[in-house]
């Protein structure tokens, strides 16, 4: 590699490790987010050219937050007056300026704000990619699949909303925590959920909102370390990404869990996420990203496939049920039955599932519908419900696997 | 602090039905409301019911059309408006939460200050 390589290299790491702290500590003087925005992105440009020339700093971080907070009070000296008549983001109280102990909270105001319920949510999970975790704009265009002019407009009318209607930058009250820290973690969720299994598009997995997703969940432990859902979301995160590595053939191709190669899910993060999901389910009653982490931590314990105890799943699941009584949940539920109890009863479990309107054009009903089916030899009907799960698949892979799973079947 | 106004959304069956039982019960709770956060209100009013709404749009040629019902049709009517004053719109809303509605809700709008 060459110097200019390492350089690049290192300030690549720190815009990933760091953007969150650094854009958080300048919000704290700008007091406006594009500003802010800016003077963080001048930073990083900056240490390109310098750090090349002088040497990496000791502490990456605090250089580019010094670096984009005297850029900040430059531009507000030069601009004076016209500065101030522009909107501001509200700030509860004026902050003292030595805060190492209050950057964790910066950051969690940063968190907040953008996942404030006056959002939409898309507009919530833009912001969260834009600000937490300083994606571009064609970055977060390109991870939601819309085009960049339409996630550019997305990300200028949240912005405008924060300022015109005064969106607070602040950690909510005691009294409102526990809902808007489930929002948070729902957002974190949703780019998982989508990364892990694209909705749309040529590739299962999207590696870049996978790993985003984690790195949230990771910082929101760390900053909220005493919270359940955020527990039970770092630990959930953590279980399911284990696998990904045997979760794709060479060819790009989807493998079912039953068929992967269980040495080559990821131990470590196995470990880690055993814990705390032991911890998450320390609460009572158990939150709902516990329940799922817990679902997940059966999986990654069974050393064979057969081995599952699809009977706990299947508890995991009433619980969750009661907890959380989506249609989808409802679905999974009935796929653990079907494994637990054998095939007929995952049929009958799935049948008053036909008439939920939600799950109308969802695929994975009818491939469940499909393998139990096949399961009971019954061939034709399996085939014409291979052939509606097609209808509505539209991830070229889960496609493909589908197309191979008919032809098995023959005519 | 901002401005923000209040919009106050009805089922007016609901409205209306709530009135026949006893008509001093909506008022008096507006009362109380009113009572509680008087120091963050700058103003208000009851509307009459959406049937006597009357909109006008521009035709795009110069001339207006003029149409019979409210702006936005739904299954909830305007029934009525606060201004009030918050620091942020966490406290606006606290607030509009406690304005008493009838099968509605409120919906929340910062005022533009112009000068």
């Amino acid at each position: 590699m060459t110097a200019g390589a390492a350089v690049a290299a290192v300030v690549a790491d720190a815009h990933r490790r760091e953007w969150a702290f650094v854009l958080a500590a300048t919000v704290r003087v700008t007091r406006d987010l594009d500003l802010a925005e800016e003077c963080v992105q001048d930073a990083y440009a900056r240490a390109l050219r310098v750090w090349g020339d002088d040497g990496v700093p000791r502490n990456p971080g605090a250089w580019l937050t010094t670096t984009a907070r005297r850029r900040a009070l430059d531009l507000l000296r030069r601009e004076g007056t016209a500065r101030r008549a522009l909107p501001l983001l509200v700030e509860e109280e004026a902050v003292p300026d030595d805060e190492e102990d209050e950057v964790g909270d910066d950051r969690l105001r940063l968190v907040f704000t953008a996942c404030h319920p006056a959002l939409a949510r898309e507009a919530q999970v833009a912001l969260t990619l834009r600000l937490l975790c300083g994606c571009s704009t064609a970055e977060v265009a390109r991870a939601f699949l819309v085009a960049e002019p339409t996630m550019a407009a997305r990300i200028t009318r949240a912005k405008k909303k924060i300022a015109a209607a005064r969106i607070p930058y602040r950690v909510p009250p005691l009294a409102e925590l526990g809902e808007r820290v489930e929002a948070v973690c729902e957002v974190v969720h949703l780019l998982f959920t989508t990364g892990h299994a694209a909705p749309a598009g040529a590739d299962l997995i999207r590696r870049d909102l996978v790993e985003r997703a984690l790195d949230l969940a990771r910082m929101l432990h760390a900053l909220l370390p005493r919270r359940p859902e955020v527990t039970g979301l770092l630990a959930l995160i953590l279980l399911t990404d284990a696998r990904r590595e045997a979760r794709l053939h060479d060819d790009g191709s989807l493998v079912l869990l039953a068929d992967q190669d269980r040495r080559r899910w990821d131990r470590a993060a196995i470990t880690e996420g055993i814990a705390l999901v032991r911890e998450a389910l320390g609460h009572r009653p158990p939150g709902r990203y516990a329940l799922m982490a817990a679902i997940a931590a059966v999986h990654d314990e069974a050393p064979t496939a057969d081995a599952t105890d699809w009977r706990e799943i299947v508890g995991l699941y009433d619980l969750l049920v009661a907890l959380w009584p989506s249609p989808v949940v409802a679905l999974n539920r009935a796929v653990a039955i079907g494994f637990a109890d054998g095939p007929a009863a995952g049929l009958d479990a799935l049948e008053p599932l036909a008439a939920e309107p939600q799950l109308a054009g969802y695929p994975y009903l009818a491939v469940a519908r499909a393998e139990f089916l096949h399961r009971l030899g019954r061939t034709d009907d399996a085939r014409l419900a291979y052939e509606e799960a097609l209808l509505l698949t539209e991830n070229a892979v889960e496609r493909d696997r589908l197309a191979r799973r008919l032809a098995q079947l023959g005519r | 602090m901002a401005q923000y106004l209040v919009l106050i959304y009805n089922d007016e069956a609901a409205l209306d039905a709530a009135r026949e039982e006893d008509p001093r019960a909506v008022t008096a709770e507006h009362g109380r409301f009113a009572a509680q956060h008087g120091a963050a209100l700058r103003g208000g009013n009851a509307l009459e019911p959406s049937s006597t709404a009357t909109s006008i749009r521009p035709d795009g040629a110069g001339g207006f059309t003029v149409t019979d019902a409210p702006f936005a049709e739904a299954k909830e009517g305007l029934g009525g408006y606060y201004v009030i004053e918050a620091a942020d719109l966490d406290e606006a809303v606290d607030i509009a939460k406690q304005v008493p509605t009838l099968g509605g809700g409120v919906e929340v709008r910062p005022v533009m200050v112009l000068d």
